[in-house]
């Protein structure tokens, strides 16, 4: 294995598979992934009419935590996603997924998004991934599950018709939080007044939970009537004027910054050099937000091809350490509570700026010894196979002699498969 | 060597994953014990210290406001014009004991309402961003500690630490959780392959230098009953700071406040939480609470008015405590800018008529006895922030 192939399986996928062959070409490899459809199939594939009928059974049930539909749906969902993850022939599309999805984060810690978690992922990003980030925002800021997250799905405007009659109002928190964190960022230095106004624009964005199948349903009752004015930009009304709105967001200079900052971010270094963010944002603003020609930027670009820089998140780690191990599908260890464990539940970030992707918010003390301590017990999985050829299969040119050493030397098979997984150079991507 | 509390605080690990709870502790050359708690999420200001005796009151939020002082779970007075949350009995208690003040009106000097560029600001004590926490420079400020455990460097329980205690000081941290550990001799063999790495190097050594030191003070300890996580962390935390070798320094987080919608019932279990750890930081600091000043910090208020949900968004003026047997308490310090007509800012918030900083640079000259000049450097851009004096008793 060269470093070029090393850097195409760790950098931008997932780590390689046991020994899967590897690609002749490792750019062509990339490219090919996002320009091939998404491999992903799941048996019981995730749908928000499904989600929602959970929850509104639950509503009427009230069943206890054991028995709620919602939850027994997330355990699942995560379960054969967290699979997914592992047996990808496409790990660079996957980790394009996940990327858009930290990006526009919905949590189970708040909304009652729980049952819809999955079908967000599935509905709003995935088949987007590759497409113009417009569309991608535009299946967001519509999907139930963050209607549900960011409390848009009860935001009524003051003078419409329901504001009226009901003295219930506005609730800017979707409104906010897809300026500052889906869109323009501080960049643009907004007002309080474009909040309000963008809050506005999306009142009668809710969901139908009694309608067969509930889904998202626009209330015009519900919209503010008059024509809004965000970022010096007006808008009409009605839910035609939301969508301009978004459109008008998703292709400002300010969201190009922004998303290049954090692709850049992501696929470069924690503090990415300056040119390499111009080079994305670039691509970004010359196709209109188009994903797929942005994704294969960062391909191209030299920058993402130096030596592994970026420490792996838990949610890396464990899915790496897993395709080094190459265990069959039925043997998955139970991924969503060791990523619990690890510090990072699947679909529950804290806040909706998502998990960090800076190497200091992982790299606490006790979040490294909490890898050591999962990777010891996860090394017992390694029976009788030659921890030494797992290593080099692994990490080719990356693996460190001292490591190597380390390895020949240890006291037992599982010994040396805890010190392959918690050497420096196996923590990183 | 026993390990009754890491096997009690085991059962801790499920709620340090639910909520957004954690604990980081530093030494300093002192008896005096500072705590910081950030409330993450803004709380509103106006819910857990109501201005009931406000006219302008009832017409921007009646409908989310306690009964008054004296009716069933009605409000604790705090001198007629006042009161605090029901849920806040504990803080009542201190505050009628003369340890316990609230300032109102308070905010930092960012206005944009984005928690997290507020957080940032909150936590690093600067006009613009930093990669250091305030905290963590007043522990630089202070003269190096002696034979304080785990040798003279901070401690974080959680898995994250905050960019409060971030910075050059080196922070080292533990927690509870559900895995199994491998044999010291290949956590020695792990330290050593990592050593090289400027990352991941000195993060595992000082995880094993935290831990070996933890197991030791918790060693025997009863299991805590504590169902939340916040209040067994702030035990846990004055169990450490109690500690005669013990660290001196703390910084708690605990989130739950941001309350856009239906804020009576979503404010009521965050605040009960917080009320109980407070308690069990007094109860579990025994005689070095006299020692003790807590500061209880938010990034800021929630607006004046209810919103269309019954609950309340991002706004300014909020409410800080500072609590502790070190404290010059019984008092509300506040400027009131009342909620009249033309009172609130940008006719939304309440009005922020003190910095936080202040407040913050009051507590660490009269506690810590830090000169102006480390505190201009660990609060850079607060010139205009003068050190709040009368919060600390002499």
């Amino acid at each position: 294995m060269d470093t070029r192939t090393a850097h195409a399986l760790v950098r931008f996928g997932l780590g390689r598979r046991g020994a899967e062959p590897l690609p002749p070409d490792p750019t062509a490899w990339l490219l090919d992934q996002i320009r091939q459809p998404d491999p992903a199939r799941f048996d019981d594939p995730p749908t928000t009419a499904k989600g929602l009928a959970a929850l509104r059974e639950d509503r009427a049930t009230k069943p206890p935590p054991g028995e709620s539909r919602a939850r027994a749906l997330y355990k699942a969902q995560a379960a054969a996603q967290l699979a997914n993850a592992v047996m990808t022939p496409a790990p660079f599309r996957e980790r394009l997924v996940w990327f858009w999805t930290n990006h526009f984060v919905i949590s189970l810690r708040r909304g009652q998004c729980t049952a819809v978690a999955a079908a967000f992922v599935e509905e709003a990003i995935r088949p987007h991934v590759t497409g113009p980030f417009n569309d991608m925002l535009l299946a967001v800021i519509r999907h139930p599950a963050m209607l549900l997250y960011l409390d848009n799905a009860t935001s009524v405007g003051p003078d419409s018709l329901a504001g009226q009659r009901s003295h219930r109002g506005l609730n800017e928190n979707l409104a906010r939080e897809c300026l500052e964190l889906h869109t323009v960022s501080p960049l643009a230095t907004y007002t309080q007044a474009d909040v309000t106004a963008f809050a506005k624009i999306l009142t009668g964005w809710s969901i139908d939970l009694q309608a067969d199948p509930p889904g998202f349903r626009y209330r015009p009752f519900a919209h503010e009537p008059g024509i809004q004015t965000v970022l010096r930009q007006p808008f009409p009304p009605d839910e035609a004027g939301g969508i301009t709105a978004l459109r008008f967001l998703a292709n400002h200079p300010a969201t190009h910054r922004f998303l290049a900052t954090k692709l850049a971010r992501h696929f470069v270094a924690d503090d990415p050099p300056p040119e390499a963010i111009r080079a994305i944002e670039g691509v970004l603003r010359d196709t209109s937000g188009d994903l797929g020609a942005t994704s294969a930027a960062l391909v191209k670009l030299d920058a993402a091809w130096q030596p592994a820089t970026k420490l792996r998140t838990p949610m890396d780690f464990v899915v790496a350490s897993v395709r080094a191990l190459d265990l069959p599908a039925d043997q998955l260890p139970p991924m969503t509570g060791i990523l619990a464990g690890l510090g990072q539940p699947l679909w529950a970030a804290p806040a909706p700026n998502g998990w960090p992707d800076h190497a200091a918010d992982w790299a606490s003390p006790e979040a490294m010894l909490r890898r050591i301590d999962w990777a010891s017990g996860f090394a017992g999985r390694i029976g009788d196979r030659d921890v030494i050829e797992v290593a080099d299969t692994a990490l080719g040119p990356l693996l460190r002699s001292e490591t190597r050493d380390a390895v020949r030397h240890a006291g037992s098979r599982r010994d040396a498969m805890t010190l392959l997984l918690t050497s420096p150079e196996f923590q990183r991507r | 060597m026993p390990l009754t509390r890491r096997t009690a605080l085991l059962g801790l690990a499920t709620s340090l994953s639910i909520g957004r709870t954690t604990l980081a502790l530093a030494a300093a050359p002192t008896d005096k014990r500072l705590v910081v708690v950030i409330l993450r999420g803004a709380l509103d200001g106006m819910a857990a210290v109501v201005p009931y005796g406000d006219p302008g009151l009832a017409e921007l939020r009646g409908e989310i406001v306690p009964p008054g002082p004296g009716q069933p779970d009605g409000l604790l007075d705090l001198g007629g014009f006042f009161g605090l949350h029901p849920a806040l009995a504990g803080v009542h208690a201190m505050y009628k004991a003369n340890e316990g003040l609230a300032v109102h009106a308070v905010a930092g000097s960012y206005r944009v309402r984005s928690h997290f560029e507020a957080q940032d600001y909150l936590e690093s004590g600067a006009d613009h961003r930093m990669t250091s926490g305030w905290l963590n420079r007043v522990v630089a400020a202070l003269p190096p500690a002696k034979t304080v455990q785990p040798e003279g460097d901070a401690l974080a329980v959680g898995v994250s630490v905050p960019l409060l205690l971030r910075g050059p000081a080196r922070v080292a941290n533990w927690a509870p959780h559900g895995f199994s550990q491998p044999a010291p001799d290949l956590y020695a063999t792990i330290a050593a392959l990592n050593r090289s790495d400027p990352v991941t190097g000195p993060a595992i050594t000082e995880g094993l230098r935290a831990r070996d030191f933890s197991t030791t003070v918790m060693a025997g300890e009863e299991e805590p009953k504590e169902r939340n996580a916040f209040p067994a962390l702030a035990r846990a935390a004055g169990e450490m700071l109690g500690a005669q070798d013990g660290p001196r320094i703390a910084a708690l987080e605990i989130g739950g406040w941001d309350t856009h919608t239906v804020q009576v019932n979503r404010l009521a279990g965050p605040l009960k939480q917080l009320d109980a750890g407070l308690v069990a930081l007094k109860t579990a600091l025994g005689p070095a609470w006299a020692q003790t000043a807590v500061l209880v910090m938010t990034e800021f208020g929630r607006t004046a008015r209810v919103n269309g949900t019954k609950g309340t968004d991002h706004g300014t003026g909020t409410v800080a405590f500072v609590l502790g047997g070190a404290v010059a308490g019984g008092r509300i310090k506040a400027t009131w800018p009342g909620l009249g007509a033309g009172q609130l800012f940008e006719n939304r918030d309440l009005a922020p008529t003190t910095d936080l900083r202040a407040v913050a640079k009051g507590m660490l000259a009269s506690h810590l006895g830090l000169d102006a000049g480390a505190l201009g450097q660990i609060f850079p851009d607060s010139h205009g922030a003068g050190a709040m004096p009368g919060l600390i008793r002499t």
